[in-house]
């Protein structure tokens, strides 16, 4: 299969840097996925699952908030954290996800507050998913 | 006399040897971690860089471009995110900077954003207005949590609470020394920077958005604020080590010198005492005769 160049960096510093068949990954409208000669294209993305294919393997990643773009040469994956998924940390995980529960189930008046303990769930539950799929 | 002289002495040395010890396994541990801590500042680099260009290109190659993080609008509240330390023991680190942040502090109505266990003591105990952002010490911050600070902090520009965002930080120039330094982030303005970044906007304009180049923007905004915190945070997290590695240094220099301080009168009592003791038996001696 057709290869083309991807960059995922993240401010921990590049996390891939290389040729890649396809990456498959969510955006707030869905999930997409990128081949070679795709149309110059910017689109923000969720937290959630990145599945990337190299060398006719399949490996997932965990990928925070962020925003990717497709350029001519290059696909840039910009996110504030990304991990692949033997390097998550589990154990952070599960005490991030039962936090956020805890200070869900807490409840607040404010609804910026709920977001964010909302996202900081997700992450989590991102995490762990990914974390099984090594 | 001289007994007791002696052993007071030596009870100081002692005591000031067991200082000197921590002080210098401070110096040691901070050492380590300021190698780390650089090590996180340059890894960083490329992230900002990346964000700033996209951001700048999205701004340039879209003429119905607008978005609130831009717009400049009559300053009623200032924002300012404090990034100190969590802990003493790092010669002037911590007032330092809070000092410097002070005076920007007073001359507007100002919300003190806190990053550091030290800052929120510090500044409400001057009658400050203190953000609670549920995060209690520098140590624990990572990735996830600057951007949620960030996250935070965006959503009080957004809703009008701050017309202005600052970030007052420790610019880690070398160990020997670190220099407060305060940082305006929203709005945002970058116009002026864009010359020299070589943006090919040719290509971009060609370039599909979803859902919409102002809602990427937007989106992208809360993230490039987090990944300055994080810059920020990161960076103030070195200068820390390097002013507490330093004063450690001073402190354990100061030990030594005031240990060969002590011996020295540590000498001279006990061959007074000595000297004290051979003119007793002589004189006795001769007594006898």
């Amino acid at each position: 299969m057709a290869e083309f160049h991807l960059q995922i960096v993240t401010p921990e510093g590049l996390k891939y840097d290389g040729n890649v068949e396809n990456i498959i990954l969510r955006t707030l409208n869905g999930d997409i996925g990128i081949l070679k000669g795709h149309i110059g294209y910017v689109t923000a993305i969720d937290s959630g699952k990145v599945k990337i294919k190299i060398d006719g393997k399949d490996k997932f990643g965990a990928a925070s908030e962020g925003f990717i773009k497709v350029g001519k040469e290059i696909t840039t994956l910009v996110c504030t954290t990304f991990e692949w998924a033997d390097e998550i940390d589990t154990e952070r995980a599960q005490k991030a996800l039962d936090g956020a529960e805890s200070k869900l189930a807490e409840g607040s008046d404010d609804k910026e507050h709920i977001a964010i303990y909302k996202a900081r769930k997700k992450r989590a539950k991102v995490r762990l998913a990914v974390a099984e799929q090594k | 006399m001289a007994g007791a002289n002696m052993k007071d002495i030596r009870r100081r040395i002692k005591s000031v040897e067991s200082t000197m010890q921590i002080t210098k396994a401070m110096e040691l541990v901070a050492s380590s971690k300021l190698r780390k801590a650089k090590e996180r500042v340059e890894k960083a680099r490329p992230f900002f860089d990346i964000l700033y260009k996209s951001m700048i290109e999205i701004a340039y190659s879209n003429k119905d471009f607008s978005s609130v993080y831009t717009k400049e609008r009559p300053i009623e509240k200032v924002g300012i995110i404090v990034i100190a330390g969590d802990r003493g023991l790092a010669g002037g680190y911590n007032a330092n900077i809070m000092k410097f942040a002070l005076a920007k502090a007073q001359e507007k109505d100002t919300l003190i954003i806190p990053i550091g266990k030290k800052v929120g003591e510090f500044y409400a105990k001057r009658g400050f207005e203190v953000y609670n952002t549920g995060f209690a010490t520098v140590e624990e911050l990572g990735l996830d949590e600057t951007a949620e600070i960030a996250q935070m902090a965006a959503n009080l520009f957004k809703t009008g609470e701050i017309d202005e965002l600052y970030i007052a930080y420790t610019k880690f120039i070398s160990v020997l020394s670190q220099e407060p330094q305060m940082r305006k982030v929203l709005p945002l303005k970058f116009y002026d920077l864009a010359d020299d970044m070589n943006i090919d906007i040719k290509s971009m304009s060609t370039t599909e958005f979803e859902p919409s180049a102002n809602d990427v923007f937007e989106r992208i905004v809360p993230q490039y604020l987090g990944g300055e915190i994080y810059g920020s945070v990161v960076e103030s997290y070195a200068s820390e080590q390097g002013a507490r590695r330093t004063a450690m240094e001073n402190a354990s220099d100061n030990a030594d010198a005031i240990i060969e301080d002590l011996n020295l009168k540590f000498n001279r009592a006990r061959q007074a005492a000595i000297t004290q003791e051979i003119t007793e038996i002589v004189s006795g001696a001769q007594a006898l005769q």
